[in-house]
């Protein structure tokens, strides 16, 4: 069980958080404190690409949902890019598609953010 | 083994876990081999996986008493019977929750609002001596192959 994190800076004042692997109650800490250190710096406008994440939880959802908590006082956003099926269907069930922007492509999601 | 036998034998796993992050992804793999056994599809396995993962969370940070969670899995004839055990004394479900503020209760609630949303039956019971019994039982949904 691993989770790798790499962060990698785009156009546009905002960052991509590339995320690889499963993030669960003894992961997530990793992603919420590579996502902290972000907003830390002053960056509020974040890609997050799961397309490489193979299982979520809700200790995950919770990291992601606390970042975007904290981005949005600062006038931010968080885009996620999702394209595994299973991981879709979490945040359908638990309602986080209201909250996030969930797109296809990385591209897509870069082009949505602002 | 004489098939008739076999056959009678009930399938049932148990794993007892220390009640610490690290060891949640070996109660997902035992789970995920179970519910494979019950030839359940993909999508189904996936389910099952998360709903002993939220179990074995709420228990690792609501629970801090316990020393173990232990998970018994038994394959039924539709399905997949799974019980999660701790050895705490205040109750997974609902100990925190009056100490949270609205948020932090709203992402601890997540789980069990995944567990209840991904299983097909799921009751618990709270004992002050022996911890929380949770189960939970997964039907096989209908085959399109």
């Amino acid at each position: 069980m691993d989770i790798k994190v790499n962060v990698r800076e785009a156009p546009g004042e905002c960052y991509v958080v590339d995320l690889s692997g499963e993030i669960d109650v003894y992961t997530s800490p990793k992603v919420k404190d590579a996502i902290g250190a972000l907003i830390d710096r002053g960056v509020y406008h974040l890609v997050i690409n799961l397309e490489k994440v193979r299982y979520i939880d809700s200790t995950g959802l919770g990291v992601l949902i606390g970042g975007l908590k904290r981005v949005r006082e600062h006038g931010g956003s968080v885009n996620l890019v999702c394209t595994n099926p299973q991981i879709k269907k979490i945040f359908d069930i638990t309602g986080l598609v209201k909250i996030f922007g969930i797109f296809e492509s990385e591209d897509a999601a870069m082009k949505a953010l602002v | 083994m004489n098939p008739a036998v076999e056959e009678a034998l009930p399938e049932v796993v148990e794993l007892r876990i220390p009640s610490r992050p690290e060891w949640v992804a070996l109660a997902r793999l035992a789970a995920a081999t179970v519910a494979n056994r019950v030839h359940f599809s993909i999508e189904e396995i996936e389910d099952v996986k998360l709903a002993i993962a939220e179990a074995c969370t709420a228990v690792i940070q609501h629970e801090p008493h316990s020393e173990f969670v232990q998970l018994t899995c038994e394959a039924l004839g539709d399905g997949l019977r799974i019980r999660v055990r701790d050895s705490g004394r205040q109750g997974v479900y609902s100990a925190d929750v009056q100490r949270m503020n609205l948020d932090e209760a709203r992402i601890a609630g997540l789980g069990i609002f995944l567990i209840r949303t991904l299983m097909d039956e799921v009751s618990y019971d709270v004992h002050p001596q022996h911890g929380t019994d949770l189960l939970m039982v997964k039907r096989l949904g209908p085959r399109s192959d």
